[in-house]
Parts: structure tokens; sequence; C-alpha cells
């Protein structure tokens, strides 16, 4: 359904854009009908970047976002906004996404106003009750407060259930669950499990491995801008095969086992050579072929992709 | 000797009358030992946290003592305590890594805040510069901006910052929050090391995530709704939890391992009470599964076997 082909995004920084930044580089992948696809990775792994550029609010260096075999940046007029109707996002901070002047509920009269103008009112009130208890929440006990009345959860609720008043098919989530508590962070994700199972695709971008491997169908792990690995996300829990995903895995904490006691190398402020792999400078398992030249994506089983030349 | 709060009550001070943030919390954290402090947010852990040090307007002391190594510490005068604070009791409050002065090196910012402490900066600089190797820094850090170093590496300066006169208590507030996982274990070991070093003595480590606590705490304080409803050892908290509370909270833990095809795990439905007027008995008894007739009366802090304290009338 949404596809990306080679997409590579290089960010000019540094006074008058004198330097450049590679956010994400070359990296390929599909999401498919009913399908969450976790995207996971540090701060600075350019996760971010991608879902912005799904959502058209970055413009991709290189390649090319097809979504229905359509180049997403060469939409143009209503073609936009029919994009809009397919594919929305939600992101970390529910309390940023709201203007605290106005009620919390204006989001949904802006959908409204902008996307469904021929509907009456009887009929729009219908449609928000319907996704508001989609979301789990009771219209009643919701609507007509201001941003600070309502909960973290209630709000991230509230902008999915936005989303679902249009004919989504795709929803970008950012680090949705970050930001809300444990008692409710779970509802959010159970929430986003239902609406798979309502047709939705989901990109679920997160830094927490035990969320992503709760929900998603598929993982694709990224350093630096780079996918390292990627495939059915059972099958990379089960056997990662890149030493950073290694390290991702012996770093999530858990309730069953302690933290095993080896340390691992923490991030220096290093210069990164940028011939070789990304991951060299932590890498525990580097030889000197990988300095030299970067390693390509390699199926090493059904689905199962790895960037490393130790491990492929 | 260590920490004892006993029945410790903070009000905040609002135009529609007193926010019960801290009602009535009596606990101790003994000599060397990490307690995890985990709750929802709103119900009481920060305050608690910061009341300990810097107890400013909105907040307001009702009663309550506090004491230090047998010492009473003065929390309700802002004045007297400046003799505890770095020395005695430091904080590191969340997003501390974005609250260094961005127009000073962070080595002149250090000296000032010795300074400030009436201690010499250059006496302090070859312990200074041994902990920056502890936690992997190199001494360049200190000629160095704030914003020359990346969030990681900020933690950890400010981790060293406030520990450089080992104080007998740290209170360390969602210092991991914004971390990445692999820095967020970094930090987490940090924390330990340093009390194995001796550089701090108890320390207070407030946090939503209880599988961090898993990892680093030796006791694990519940608070609900400005109370506490549970202490005991780690192992025993999530082991063998009393607190219907503290049990929701564990089953909603998302892991490795489970995917919700298999296993679909529940949230605790429901919200905390207002503090404006919370209501009287049980305050987690709305949203209780095992909620009955006796709740309605407030339920005592007991403790139910050697160092396991509890507060629900189904317990006791």
């Amino acid at each position: 359904m949404l596809t990306l082909e080679r997409v590579t995004k290089i960010y000019r920084i540094g006074t008058l854009g004198m330097q450049k930044l590679t956010a994400v580089a070359d990296v390929s992948f599909e999401i498919g009908e009913k399908e969450i696809v976790a995207l996971i990775g540090e701060s600075g792994s350019g996760k971010s970047t991608i879902g912005k550029m799904i959502l058209r609010l970055v413009r991709p260096t290189f390649g090319t976002i097809r979504f229905e075999g359509k180049d997403i940046f060469a939409l143009q007029g209503s073609a936009v906004k029919d994009y809009y109707r397919k594919v929305q996002g939600v992101f970390q901070d529910p309390f940023a996404s709201y203007n605290p002047i106005f009620k919390a509920d204006r989001i949904f009269t802006m959908i409204w106003e902008e996307f469904f103008p021929h509907i009456s009112r009887k009929e729009w009130n219908q449609k928000l009750e319907d996704a508001l208890q989609a979301v789990g929440l009771n219209p009643s006990d919701v609507l007509g407060k201001y941003p600070h009345q309502l909960s973290g959860g209630q709000l991230q609720r509230f902008l999915i259930a936005r989303a679902l008043l249009l004919d989504i098919r795709l929803l970008v989530a950012d680090e949705i669950i970050s930001m809300l508590d444990a008692s409710t962070r779970i509802d959010v994700l159970n929430l986003l499990a239902d609406l798979r199972n309502r047709g939705l695709s989901i990109l679920f971008i997160t830094h927490d491995l035990s969320l992503g491997y709760y929900i998603s169908d598929r993982s694709i792990v990224l350093y630096k801008g780079r996918i390292v690995e990627t495939g059915p996300t059972e099958r990379i829990f089960a056997h990662p095969l890149h030493p950073y995903t290694e390290m991702l895995l012996a770093s999530v904490p858990q309730i069953e086992h302690k933290w095993a006691a080896r340390s691992y190398r923490v991030e220096q402020n290093t210069a990164h050579s940028t011939s070789g792999c990304v991951y060299y400078s932590r890498c525990p398992i580097a030889q000197s072929i990988c300095a030299q030249r970067p390693p390509a994506l390699v199926e090493v089983a059904d689905g199962h992709w790895v960037a490393c030349h130790m491990r492929s | 000797m260590g920490l004892r709060v006993e029945n410790l009550r903070i009000y905040y001070h609002t135009l529609r009358g007193y926010v019960r943030a801290l009602d009535g919390v009596t606990f101790s954290v003994a000599d060397g030992e990490i307690m995890g402090l985990a709750g929802e947010s709103g119900c009481g852990k920060t305050t608690l946290g910061h009341s300990l040090i810097h107890l400013k307007p909105p907040m307001t002391y009702i009663e309550g003592r506090v004491f230090l190594d047998g010492r009473e510490l003065p929390i309700w005068d802002w004045n007297q305590m400046n003799e505890f604070r770095f020395r005695h009791v430091s904080l590191i409050p969340q997003y501390a890594m974005n609250a260094l002065n961005p127009t000073r090196k962070i080595g002149r910012m250090i000296a000032e805040l010795l300074a400030a402490r009436g201690v010499d900066y250059r006496e302090v600089l070859p312990e200074l510069k041994r902990r920056l190797d502890l936690v992997q820094l190199s001494h360049e850090v200190l000629g160095m901006y704030p914003i020359e170093l990346s969030g990681g590496m900020r933690q950890r300066v400010v981790m060293v910052i406030s520990t450089l006169l080992n104080p007998s208590l740290l209170i360390a507030d969602e210092i991991t929050s914004a971390l990445d996982v692999s820095t967020q274990k970094a930090v987490c070991e940090m924390i330990v090391e340093f009390r194995n070093r001796g550089f701090v003595r108890s320390t207070i480590f407030i946090t939503h995530d209880m599988s961090v606590l898993y990892q680093i705490s030796d006791s694990i304080a519940v608070m609900y709704a400005g109370q506490m409803v549970e202490k005991a050892p780690t192992e025993t908290i999530f082991r063998s939890p009393r607190h219907p509370y503290t049990r929701m909270l564990i089953a909603a833990l998302p892991r490795v391992g489970v995917r919700y095809r298999e296993e679909r795990l529940r949230g605790i439905p429901g919200t905390p009470p207002q503090l404006l007027k919370p209501p009287p008995g049980c305050r987690f008894r709305e949203r209780c599964p095992v909620a009955f007739d006796r709740c309605q009366e407030p339920p005592p802090f007991v403790e139910v076997e050697p160092n396991h304290f509890v507060a629900c009338w189904r317990e006791i």
C-alpha cells in the first residue's frame, strides 16, 4: 500500500547550511494492508523523519514514497486532500498538539469544516459519537472540555478519533505512548490493535522494544538513518542478528530477569568515519572490513534482512 | 541512619482551596538503600521528592517531620534548608539535562555552583575528573558548552555535578524517562555505581516505569493519589504484591515476549480522583476490583510482614 524506495533525507545544518547531516539514508520498505510495522530506533536514528516524510511534512532529498502506486510528492490540488483523508499522523506529546485557548473538540470541528462541509450537524454528531466510542471514550464525558481538563490518554485518543473520522487507511503513530502513564498506555496500544482488525495499517514509531514487540507484525530497526535489521517481529526478537539489535534488546528493562552485568559502550563525542559501517565505533564484534565499506542489507532467512559484515 | 519521613503533608495552595498532593506519607530509606518511587502522573511522587529539598510556593507545608541521619530537616524553612542543599540532600530534577546554563562552560558553571556553597573548585577538581572518567566522559567537557553535548552526555554531567559533594540523600526525579534504552541502562548503572562507591548514601529514584525499578532499586514504594499504598523490597513487590493497585500496575506492563494476539494486557480503568476534595476512605476504591464496605474508611498503612507495608483493608 505504502512503499518507500531508496529514500534519503539530508538536512543542511550549521551556519548558512554549510554542513550536511544525513538523517535518513537509502531506506526502502513497504507497509501492506492491515499491517502494523514497528519502526524502532534511538533518538537520532531518523525514525521521526521517516514519519514526517510519509505525512508530506518533509520532502526527501532522494528517493520516492508511493501510496497506492502514486508518488505522494507529485500530488497536486485536491489529490493532496484526498491523500490526507487516507493517511494521518498522531505524535508524541498530546499536550502540544492542542491550542490551549480553544476547547479540545475543536480539532473535530476543523475536520468537519474542511472535509465534510456538506454533512448536516445531526449526521456529523452521530459520526463523531461513533468515532469517540471506537477509541473507548464516552462522548458526554469528554466533549466541550479544554485540553487541560483531559488526561494525556484521553487527548491522545481524541487525536486517533480525529483520524478515524476520515476514511483513513494508514496511521503514522510517532511515539504516541511514551508520554502516557503505564495504566493508560496499554489501553491505547490495544486500541491500535483493534483498529488494525478493522482494516487500518499502522506505522508504529517507537524506541521501546517491548511496545513494538507487543503490537507489531514486522519490525524495522534503524541506526543513524539506516536500516540495520528488518523482518517479522517474532523472528527478530527471538534471533536478533545485528549487534545493535542485540544491544537494544539487552538494554530493555524487563521484569523477568535483571540486566546482565556486562556494560555496553556508551555514545561518545567522536567523529564517525563515513566510509564504513555506521555502527562501527560502538560495535563489539567489528573487524577491519567494517571500517572500510558499509555492509549491504542481505536476506538471511525468509523475510529477515540484516546489514552486517559479520552476521550475514 | 538514612532518611525517615513521618506523616508528611504538603498541599498546593490554589484559588479554589488546597490540593492535597501529599497527604500523610510515612516511610524510611536506609543507608545505602535505593528506594524506587512509582505511581501514575499526579500521584504526588514529584511533590514528595521536591518537598524534601526545596519546598516553595505554591507548595505549602502542612505537617510532618523529616529526619536525615538523625538530624531534623527544616524543610518548611527555605533559608535554613540552604545548609543542607547540595551538601546533604541533592536533587536531579526531570529534564535536568536541559537545565544546564547555556551561556557558561560546564567547568565554570560547576565552579560557580561550588562557590555558592563555599567550596573551592580547584580543591574538588581532581575528584571531579575522577568521576568524569567513571561515567566515561572526557575531561574536555569542562571546557565545553552544554549545547556541544548530546542529551545522554548532559545527563551524565548533571549526575556528576549533583553528587559531587557526597550527599546523604539523592533524589532522582524521572531522570531516565526521556532517554533511549541504551542510555537509560547506562544512567541506571551509574546510580547503582555511585551508591556502591559511597558517593551517595540513600537514593530516592522517582519514575513511572516499574521495569526500570526492578533493575536497580532495593525497595519500591507505590503511591496513589497523594498517599503511599505499598512499600516492600523489590522482589516482594513484583512476586507477591498485596495492594490491588500495585498488582494492576505490574499486570499492565508490556514486556518482550508478550504479544497482544496471545495475551491481551489490560490497563487500569478509570482515572485517579482529583485531590482538591478527595473522596473519603480509600482513594483507590472507585477503580478497585475488590473494594467492599470497609473501604469507605481510610485504610492504615501497616506493616503486614517485615519491611512490607500495605494500605488495604483486604490485606490487614
